[in-house]
């Protein structure tokens, strides 16, 4: 029989610009604090999981924390790296090789759009020199081509925006905490149509950790542990249309994130509709349309009837990136995944205020998605 | 008349003056890439051959790039002299769709399905003269 695992600590350091901090810094501050909440010290952490994408060696966070000689892995999967550090806390749990296990991310980006290199994904120069290697331009490009299959247009582009910062308004430690009108999110700066300026998070500073321990032995450290019913990850297949891609098969495959939201379906013994409460990678409003559906949420088209009868409002059947998400937090890679848990965490334990979902919520799910084709589902229950 | 000096030479090939795009086709399972590799994702198999892509292509989706990119990008605009361009996935008569420069940059103008053919556009200059890469334009006739 499988081990279950809890969370019993969670921290974060909020997400935005802090021009003092270092992301190491920030990290660490976050660490602190999960550690607090779980009432346990660094020095009783068996195994850490960790990773920054442009702030240094996430094990560079023992300097801070205390040399105590424990295995530290650093995770380095994009945008899915906080979910890969905890799935590999979990498992490391559950294979009994620790007692209590850190999955921690911070990170620090400079302003503007990313800059990936091509050879450090395996491409070749000229499709970065060229103009075509830009995150952006995918997630306008895989939504152009949804929006047409599925018959979604830009209503439902706008309203995934709106509800973002309506629901970052209501949360203290948002980055973006500033309404704003369908008007001016519709006629924002086009970045790269049918994407404009409103609907793309951008990279931030921040940091987020979670401590997790054997569930059965959980309460002893936390009133109210959240069990990790499962915690997967997945690659891309071949034919799955992915950023950074200078083509695309003939034939379409399901992302990585159909596959990896199945397999956590399974593994908890739960379905879609059992969800109370959910965060979805929202890099950009129509990456969040997609993934709705991607995840089991809705049949594809089914999004912009959703959106705009609320039912994934706070209060709505199906709330979504109740925090505000990416769009109103901003996206510090290494901590973007691990930010989706502990919103889930804190609704799980009624602690969210006044963004709280009514209803006692029992199940919660996130899910990220990562370059160049890595997905993380973890589902959640109180 | 010669041909224009390109950014990468092998990923295109002349008959006369109408450039062709060069990918390769898996000698296992028959499924076609571009640029070429030197290995088949879908079957794992690891011998290869050149293959001419053709020149023709549907419009099977678009974005206008709308600001300028950061390197390795080396247009050599400034914020000032930007421009957006276009960019789309191209998909070619053997199913594969290739992301590609698009010559036009007006949404009014740019619809998923319309004909497109390959040319060959300059997108930065040097001392040498004028690079030049591929992109799809609107194409002449069906
Ligand atoms: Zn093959």
């Amino acid at each position: 029989m499988t081990q279950d695992v809890a969370i019993i600590g969670i921290g974060l350091h909020p997400f935005g610009r802090h021009d003092t901090l270092t992301g190491r810094a920030q990290g660490a501050i976050a660490l602190r604090a999960a550690l607090k909440d779980a009432g346990i010290g660094w020095d009783r952490i068996g195994i850490a999981y960790g990773g920054s994408h442009d702030a240094g060696n996430a094990d560079a966070l023992c300097n801070d924390l205390g040399l105590t000689g424990l295995p530290f892995v650093n995770v380095a999967n994009g945008c899915a790296t906080g979910g890969s550090a905890l799935a590999s806390a979990v498992a490391a749990i559950r294979s009994g090789s620790a007692e209590f296990a850190v999955a921690v991310g911070f990170d620090k980006h400079p302003r503007g759009a990313f800059n990936p290199h091509p050879r450090d994904w395996g491409l070749p120069d000229w499709y970065g020199e060229t103009g075509l290697m830009l995150t952006t331009q995918f997630f306008a490009l895989k939504t152009r081509r949804y929006m047409h299959d599925h018959g979604i247009t830009e209503d439902a582009l706008v309203r995934v925006a709106q509800r973002a910062f309506r629901n970052g308004a209501l949360n203290p430690q948002a980055w973006r905490r500033r309404e704003m009108s369908y008007g001016e999110i519709a006629e924002s700066m086009p970045v790269n149509l049918p994407l404009r300026q409103y609907m793309f998070c951008n990279p931030a500073e921040g940091g987020a950790a979670v401590v997790l321990c054997p569930a059965e032995v959980a309460k002893r450290y936390h009133a109210k542990p959240i069990i990790v019913k499962a915690a997967v990850v997945r690659t891309r297949h071949h034919g799955s249309f992915e950023v950074f891609s200078p083509a695309l098969a003939a034939q379409q495959a399901p992302a990585p994130t159909v596959t990896a939201s199945r397999a956590a379906f399974e593994q908890a013994g739960v379905a879609p509709r059992d969800i109370d409460v959910l965060q979805l990678q929202d890099t950009d409003s129509g990456s969040e349309v997609i993934h709705m559906a991607e995840n089991g949420f809705c049949e594809h088209g089914e999004q912009e009837r959703l959106l705009r009868d609320g039912e994934t409002e706070i209060g709505g059947r199906l709330p979504i990136n109740t925090d505000g998400g990416c769009l109103a937090n901003g996206e510090p890679i290494g901590a973007s995944g691990l930010r989706q848990v502990i919103e889930i965490c804190t609704q799980l334990r009624q602690e969210a205020g006044a963004r709280q979902v009514p209803g006692n919520p029992r199940l919660g799910y996130t899910h990220v998605y990562g370059a160049p084709g890595v997905s993380g589902v973890t589902i959640l229950q109180r | 008349m010669p041909h224009p000096v390109l950014a990468r030479p092998d990923l295109i090939r002349f008959e006369g003056d109408t450039p062709h795009l060069v990918g390769s086709r898996c000698d296992e399972c028959g499924e076609v890439y571009f640029p070429a590799t030197d290995s088949c994702t879908r079957c794992t198999a690891t011998r290869m051959s050149p293959h001419d892509l053709g020149h023709r292509g549907t419009l099977w989706s678009w974005t206008i790039q709308g600001f300028l990119p950061k390197a390795p990008y080396n247009g050599g605009e400034t914020a000032e002299t930007f421009q957006p361009y276009g960019v789309g996935y191209v998909e070619l008569g053997s199913g594969i769709k290739v992301e590609s420069r698009l010559t036009v940059a007006d949404e009014a103008k740019l619809q998923i399905g319309m004909p497109l053919e390959l040319t060959l556009i300059p997108y930065r200059r040097t001392d040498d003269g004028e690079v030049h890469t591929f992109a799809f334009r609107p194409a002449a006739s069906a």
